[in-house]
């Protein structure tokens, strides 16, 4: 028996309103009812990242958010992420850097990176790895991604020193 | 996941409400780490699951002079960023810091990870050597109960059907106090813990005596175990490496742990006995506001 529910919430900056099951979490939602399938899922369980998505500005794994739960909220997904004017300085870093081979980390990893940077401007190359410690990646090692987030870090300070 | 009616309480006597009505079929939410991963894998199923975040009362952080309110619900994000709490509470510090990664952090609360009573649970020994009482409301009105008796048997605990753990009160930590929590994993983070120790000491006022410590050992015991003894035979002893061995000694002796996937039981002994030392280091360097040990707590980088 399907329990369905209406959820008002603010999607990346759109007054979004969608009908859900209460057992469907969040990441289903973005993915399979609202047809934003930038936000990935990998585990399922926590572990992995792929899903992470902002929501009320703190950083979560959208596979263990019930999508009830996002009502009244708002929710950041990587389709947010880029600028009118083109990519965020991360996505450019990350293009730059060569951050990605297959992808499907990608999103997790750039929305993380892009909390850690609000929250910490200046980090070192230990605030990123511990940062990103719950953002799994198969194929580039890890380590072209955490030069990508130091070089926007880098560049951001250079500007605020300018 | 399997079909539930989903329930936003707005107040602690509407959760008691739902809970008394559900019966063993209702489950309280916080930050859903444990209960949704439980509910997809299929290991708990229910029929109402109550959340409990827009509860004020469980989302509060209240610091006043008879100490910390910490709401059961507050994600460990917002702990760990409380400069008062990292001041006063640091073993408090220490859990939220490492329990999961950043996003888990995001959802994770403490009235959850003590819930759930899990065995190697990073955020009860900081509760016990903290002396944390935990706060329930039920249907027959409210209750407290001394932390250490909050965990009853891996997986369960010592709330009654229609109870809700409201808040966890922590005493005001008094002058010369320092605590520390730490774990080993195998990896640098998220990972479960090996063996977790928390400790907790107030100190004479030229630091050289302990005056009173508490010791509290994680993943060495079907619940999270209060090694009361250990820190008995530290009160009114000197600052020393002695002391501090004889309290290790104690603690090694009182965890009975079990040989599974992440280590046996010798290793687990003997890890009891290194981190209550090395706990117990880091609280003492707090407490007496010097720094003597590196942030595992060995001296020298070993040790
Ligand atoms: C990837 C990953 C990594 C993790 N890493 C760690 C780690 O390093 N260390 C660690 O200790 N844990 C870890 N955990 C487990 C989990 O995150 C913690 O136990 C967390 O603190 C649980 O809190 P929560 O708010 O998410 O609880 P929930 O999942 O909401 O609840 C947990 C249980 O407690 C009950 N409950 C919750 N609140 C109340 C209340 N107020 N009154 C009564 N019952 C209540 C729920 O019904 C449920 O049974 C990890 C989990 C994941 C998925
Ligand atoms: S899919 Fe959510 S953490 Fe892996
Ligand atoms: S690029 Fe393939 S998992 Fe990260």
């Amino acid at each position: 028996m399907a329990k369905k529910v209406m959820v008002q919430t603010v999607i990346n900056n759109d007054d979004t309103t969608f009908v859900c099951e209460t057992r469907q979490t969040l990441l289903e939602v973005l993915r399979d009812e609202l047809g934003m399938t930038g936000t990935k899922e990998g585990c399922g369980n926590g572990n992995c990242g792929a899903c992470n998505v902002m929501l009320d500005g703190v950083l979560v794994n959208s596979c263990l958010v019930l999508a009830v739960e996002a009502e009244g909220r708002t929710v950041t997904t990587i389709e947010g992420v880029a600028e009118a004017e083109g990519l965020h300085p991360i996505q450019q870093a990350f293009l730059e850097h060569a951050a990605l081979q297959c992808g499907i980390c990608t999103p997790g990893f750039i929305i993380s990176s892009k909390a850690l940077l609000e929250q910490n401007p200046n980090p070192s190359e230990h605030d990123v790895r511990l940062w990103l410690a719950g953002n799994l990646c198969r194929c580039t090692g890890y380590d072209k991604i955490v030069r990508a987030v130091l070089d926007v870090a880098s560049a951001g300070q250079a500007k605020a020193g300018a | 996941m399997q079909a539930f009616d989903f329930v936003s309480a707005r107040s602690v006597d509407e959760v008691v409400a739902a809970l008394a009505a559900g019966g063993e079929r209702a489950r309280p939410l916080s930050g859903g780490t444990d209960l949704l991963t439980q509910l997809k894998e299929g290991r708990r199923a229910y029929e109402t699951v109550v959340d409990l975040k827009r509860i004020p009362e469980l989302m509060e952080i209240r610091i006043g002079t008879d100490g910390l309110w910490l709401g059961a619900s507050v994600p460990c994000h917002l702990i760990n960023k409380n400069a008062d709490i990292q001041k006063m509470y640091p073993a408090l510090h220490d859990s939220t810091g490492l329990i999961g990664g950043t996003q888990i952090q995001g959802r994770a609360s403490l009235g959850g990870n003590l819930c759930n009573a899990s065995p190697a649970a990073d955020g009860i020994p900081n509760l016990i050597v903290h002396s944390v009482t935990a706060h329930i409301a039920g249907p027959n009105g409210s209750r407290t109960l001394a932390v250490e008796d909050f965990c009853v048997a891996p997986g369960r605990n010592a709330l009654q059907s229609g109870e809700v753990l409201v808040a966890l009160q922590f005493p005001a930590p008094g002058k010369n106090f320092g605590a520390a929590y730490l774990r080993f994993i195998p990896r640098n983070e998220m990972d479960i813990a090996v063996v977790g120790a928390g400790a907790s000491v107030v100190l004479s006022d030229d630091g050289q005596t302990i005056q009173s410590a508490r010791i509290s050992l994680g993943a060495v015991a079907p619940t999270p175990l209060f090694v009361k003894a250990a820190g008995e035979a530290l009160a009114g002893q000197p600052v020393s490496e002695e002391t501090l061995e004889k309290a290790a000694q104690i603690a090694q002796e009182a965890a009975k742990p079990i040989s599974d996937m992440r280590g046996t039981i010798a290793q687990r002994k003997h890890l009891s006995g290194v981190l209550t030392k090395r706990a117990l280091r880091i609280a003492i360097d707090r407490a007496r506001g010097t720094s003597t040990v590196d942030s595992l707590g060995r001296l020298n980088g070993n040790g």
